[in-house]
């Protein structure tokens, strides 16, 4: 056999944090052969990135290797001389990064750079232009020619990422780092990519390390996976394996906390992993993960866990692996009751008719929300479904009065018609909406401590004196399990999640029928995000009140939601009850955001593609907006009418609602066709 | 978790309040910060306790004893009306002192208001502010200055003051629009509407303290550039008391006597003039270095 394309042995990472050493990788080793894909997993801070550079020599200025050593092929990386490692990173290893758009100059023509690194490879200047087109073409950039002349700001994040991965490929590296490639795309765009990656892999016999907090992405990708966690790889296995039996208590908590499977907030709890990740270079003379772990003994305080093989290759750093299947819940698993807080669930909270809203941008009228009707009852969630750019954003801001929609446009609460902005409604029609927005870090002053945020929400909403506000802020927080040592910091010392209870706490401040949850939980780990859910799940029961809860991400929407509206371009294109929308049969957009969701338990619905890209809001295609692009318009026998006339969104099955011209049964006839594999 | 999770917390407040303590530590260890802020100390000390500190009076006239080089009795000469030099410089620190800073915190202060107000609102505000700051930067401040006494017919000190703070406020106005306009797009503005908070709230209570950082450093650039526009003035005879010490009047008074070989009399102030500038500059870099780590 052999040697591995990289391998990696015992390796221990330190950053020099104030003149002193900080352990980042704690004896870190792991293998990836050519042909292969190797994931690493984690939480933010556990060392993935590390694990990775460190892997090609290619670490921050104050970190260094202290340990253990790192083989290329067989040769020693560690001794090599830096030029000896340039030249390495120039003809055999090649980067993915996060941000396609960073990662390319912008001042330079595409094509040129690709072009450049064939040039660096030795080709000739004509030689290189042509075989940059040939790359463009290889990662299935349909008029590559067009494609080259252009700078990185006029591409999509999906089409700059394509170019990033074409320039890795040039010349052929025998290791491919990739480094979280799809985080920052859409579901649509992510799963062309990652089908892309798929498709080359089979292609070129490169090894593949791919770095993903998202076990779903990992699960696709990869043939073996590593967690990390704080420093140290506790579980190491062939993927399927290791995801469909995980042996170590932390790998088993995250994949707990994670809302798949039909998990729906009325039944289930999300379980969580408690307390928080050992601070940088803290000292672990034992387990790493022996603070958060329920079946931790004293054992597992003093002695490091060596690695335990399972057979088929799959290992694990755990004293007690044969119980951590049946690692005890953080978290009840059953919601006990019904427990609805208000006595007038099923009554309609709010309606919103006809709104549209036109933005003018250089002279320009954008249309992004157009005729949007939805209706959200009390205590209830409305699940706000869409790609960057449909317009979910707008909508919740415009429906808060943040920004005025267009004349004609109807929001009206307990069926109370409201001012179209902020100024001209009242105190309690204000307090009745608020909102948790996306980023904690902006939309808390960090000026201001936690105390001071929330009493003035209650001072403000409540209408009520400082020194009342101020116990009701500290009561409030409380609740939301924020520690009173707490209350008197600002949020720039708290951590995300801690933040975002800050944000729900100022939220709750008045008494809201109706709060918008934008995003709440995307910067979140999967264990902080399952605590959040499980607080606004638990505060609805508590308050009766409605949630309009924006996200990408369809494993949350499925858990929280009992409506769900789907966005595409500024329009609804359909609206229903969560199970209704996820049962169908669907819109053919919603077919295809549904399709392209990786999920971690390894299920996988044919993928229906939609094709091109989205179209600009400022110029919407004639007819459907979604027509030249539908997966399901061919063959339909409407597509006249797709082409030149704009559907109604129409009820199809009570409380179902389409914009859509193909008929229903024809569109079940089709969409059985495709059912789910295993 | 609660407990775990505080104690990580406060592990992370404790960091966070180490790496304050850092970077005020930077700004004690900072060199040009230290030396700046030990010349402006001394000029500070010298205006509010020149009178003690000064060995003669600096405004009594000896025609014994007239354009005497320096020795052991004046340590930095006499000017040709036998008045002490160095009684004059440690004297004359007040009122450059006092001019200078109090127009920096006028135009401070209106530039700030101006700022704000043309950051948050935008539109024809912002458009008019611009286009007036451009056309007064366009401008030296000495040459708006000269036209404006000549035109309100006559300098005093307070009119001197009121022009350099006019002069310098849209150039702070600058500085702080620009750090509104990115402060009023985060969320935390947006959450204030939601609760119903008025437009001064939302200028003064929540903008304001997040653009702190950039408005001192500004304020101590324009301190240097005022303390340059006072002693310029007064050297050209304007907003000047007459009569009491002045360096920009001392340079004036003396220096053509420079080529009689009387170099003290114009050194001497000068020199203060120039470190005053200096250590007010050298604080200007090191609060911006300690600010943007």
């Amino acid at each position: 056999m052999t040697a591995p394309t990289l391998e990696v042995r015992d390796l221990d990472v330190a950053y020099t944090v104030r003149g002193l050493d900080r352990a980042v990788l704690r004896g870190v080793s792991f293998s990836v052969r050519a042909g292969e894909a190797y994931g690493l997993v984690g939480e933010s801070g556990c060392g993935k990135s590390t694990a990775a550079y460190a892997g090609l020599r290619y670490l921050p200025r104050n970190g260094h290797v202290t340990g253990g050593s790192i083989l290329f092929e067989g040769r020693d990386m560690l001794a090599m001389s830096d030029a000896e490692v340039r030249d390495l990173r120039t003809r055999a290893i090649a980067m993915v990064y996060q941000n396609p758009i960073a990662a390319l100059n912008p001042t330079i023509r595409v094509g040129e750079q690709i072009a450049e690194v064939f040039r660096l490879g030795g080709a000739s200047a004509s030689d290189a232009t042509a075989r940059a087109e040939q790359a463009l073409v290889r990662v299935q950039i349909a008029d590559a020619g067009r494609v080259m002349r252009r700078y990185p700001h006029q591409l999509s994040g999906g089409m700059a990422q394509r170019v990033v991965i074409a320039m890795a490929l040039a010349n052929e590296p025998r290791l491919l780092v990739m480094d979280e490639p799809t985080t920052g795309l859409d579901a649509t765009v992510e799963a062309e990519v990652l089908d892309l990656v798929r498709g080359l892999r089979r292609e070129i016999n490169t090894a593949v390390l791919f770095i993903s907090h998202n076990l779903g992405v990992i699960r696709h990708m990869c043939d073996r996976v590593g967690v990390l966690y704080a420093g140290a790889l506790v579980e190491e296995g062939p993927t399927s394996r290791l995801l469909s039996s995980p042996s170590h208590p932390y790998t088993v908590g995250l994949l707990r906390c994670i809302p798949r499977g039909g998990l729906h907030k009325s039944t289930d709890r999300l379980d969580t992993i408690p307390g928080t990740p050992p601070p940088l270079g803290a000292d672990l003379p034992g387990c790493v993960f022996v603070d958060r772990c329920a079946i931790a003994d004293d054992r597992c305080r003093t002695e490091r866990p060596a690695a335990t093989g399972l057979g088929a290759a799959h290992e694990v750093r755990c004293h007690h692996h044969d119980r951590a299947a049946r690692l005890p819940r953080a978290v009840e698993a059953v919601r006990a009751g019904s427990g609805d807080g208000s006595a007038r669930v099923g009554e309609q909270l709010l309606e919103v008719g006809h709104l549209s809203k036109v933005f003018t941008q250089d002279g320009h009228h954008v249309r992004v929300l157009n005729d949007v009707s939805v209706t959200v009852g009390v205590g209830e969630t409305l699940g706000l479904v869409g790609e960057s750019g449909s317009g979910k954003t707008t909508l919740a801001k415009t429906v808060l009065g943040l920004t005025a929609p267009e004349e004609g446009s109807v929001v009206r609460l307990d069926g109370k018609a409201l001012a179209a902005t902020l100024v001209k409604r009242d105190r309690a029609e204000v307090g009745a909406m608020q909102i948790v927005f996306q980023n904690p870090d902006q939309a808390l002053n960090r000026r201001h401590s936690v105390t001071r945020i929330v009493a003035r929400a209650v001072q403000r909403l409540g209408e009520v004196a400082q020194d009342a506000a101020e116990r009701r802020a500290h009561e409030l927080l409380s609740g939301m399990r924020v520690d009173e040592t707490l209350h008197s910091v600002r949020p720039g010392q708290l951590s995300g999640g801690l933040k975002q209870r800050v944000a729900i706490s100022r939220a709750f401040a008045g008494t809201p029928q109706l709060v918008v949850c934008d995003e709440p939980t995307s910067a979140l780990d999967v264990s902080v995000q399952a605590a959040i859910l499980n607080l606004l799940v638990d505060l609805q029961r508590a308050e009766g009140v409605s949630y309009v809860f924006i996200t990408h991400d369809l494993g949350v929407v499925r858990y929280i939601s009992d409506k769900i509206a789907v966005l595409y371009l500024g329009r609804v294109v359909e609206f229903g009850p969560s199970d209704v929308v996820f049962a169908g049969p669907h819109h053919p957009y919603t077919e295809a955001l549904l399709s392209a969701v990786p999920n971690v338990d390894g299920s996988v619905r044919e993928r229906i593609p939609l094709e091109g890209q989205v179209p600009s809001p400022s110029n919407p295609p004639s007819g459907c907006v979604l027509h030249p692009r539908c997966p399901r318009r061919a063959g339909s026998g409407v597509e006249h009418l797709c082409d030149t006339e704009e559907p109604e969104l129409a009820e199809v099955e009570p409380g179902h609602f389409l914009r859509c011209h193909i008929p229903l049964p024809r569109l079940r006839e089709v969409q059985v066709a495709a059912p789910t594999r295993r | 978790m609660d407990a775990a999770a505080a104690g990580a917390e406060m592990r992370g407040a404790a960091a966070k309040a180490a790496i304050r303590a850092e970077r005020f530590a930077a700004l004690r260890r900072n060199s040009a910060f230290i030396s700046g802020a030990a010349i402006l100390g001394f000029w500070v000390l010298a205006a509010i306790f020149g009178r003690v500190l000064s060995p003669f009076d600096p405004e009594f006239i000896d025609l014994e004893a007239t354009a005497l080089p320096p020795d052991g009795t004046y340590w930095f000469g006499t000017d040709p009306l036998g008045r002490d030099v160095f009684s004059r410089v440690m004297f004359g620190s007040r009122q450059i002192l006092v001019m200078a800073a109090s127009a920096t915190v006028l135009g401070t202060v209106v530039g700030v208001a101006l700022g704000l107000t043309a950051g948050y609102f935008k539109g024809r505000l912002d458009l008019l502010l611009m286009r007036l700051l451009e056309a007064i930067s366009a401008i030296p401040v000495i040459v708006v200055a000269l036209v404006a006494i000549a035109a309100l017919g006559g300098a005093s000190v307070p009119l001197t003051i009121v022009i350099i703070g006019f002069v310098f406020s849209p150039i702070i106005a600058r500085t702080v629009r620009a750090a509104v306009l990115a402060e009023a797009e985060l969320d935390y503005v947006a959450a204030a509407r939601l609760r119903t908070e008025g437009t001064r709230h939302i200028l003064f209570r929540e903008i304001l303290p997040n653009v702190m950082g950039p408005i001192i450093v500004e304020f101590t650039v324009r301190l240097g550039y005022a303390i340059f526009a006072v002693a310029t003035l007064s050297f050209l005879g304007v907003g000047i008391e007459p009569g009491s010490p002045n360096w920009g009047s001392q340079v004036a008074e003396n220096w053509d006597n420079i080529f009689a070989g009387e170099w003290w009399a114009t050194l001497a102030p000068a020199t203060a003039i120039a470190t005053l500038a200096v250590s007010v500059n050298l604080i200007a870099d090191g609060l911006l270095e300690a600010f943007e780590s």
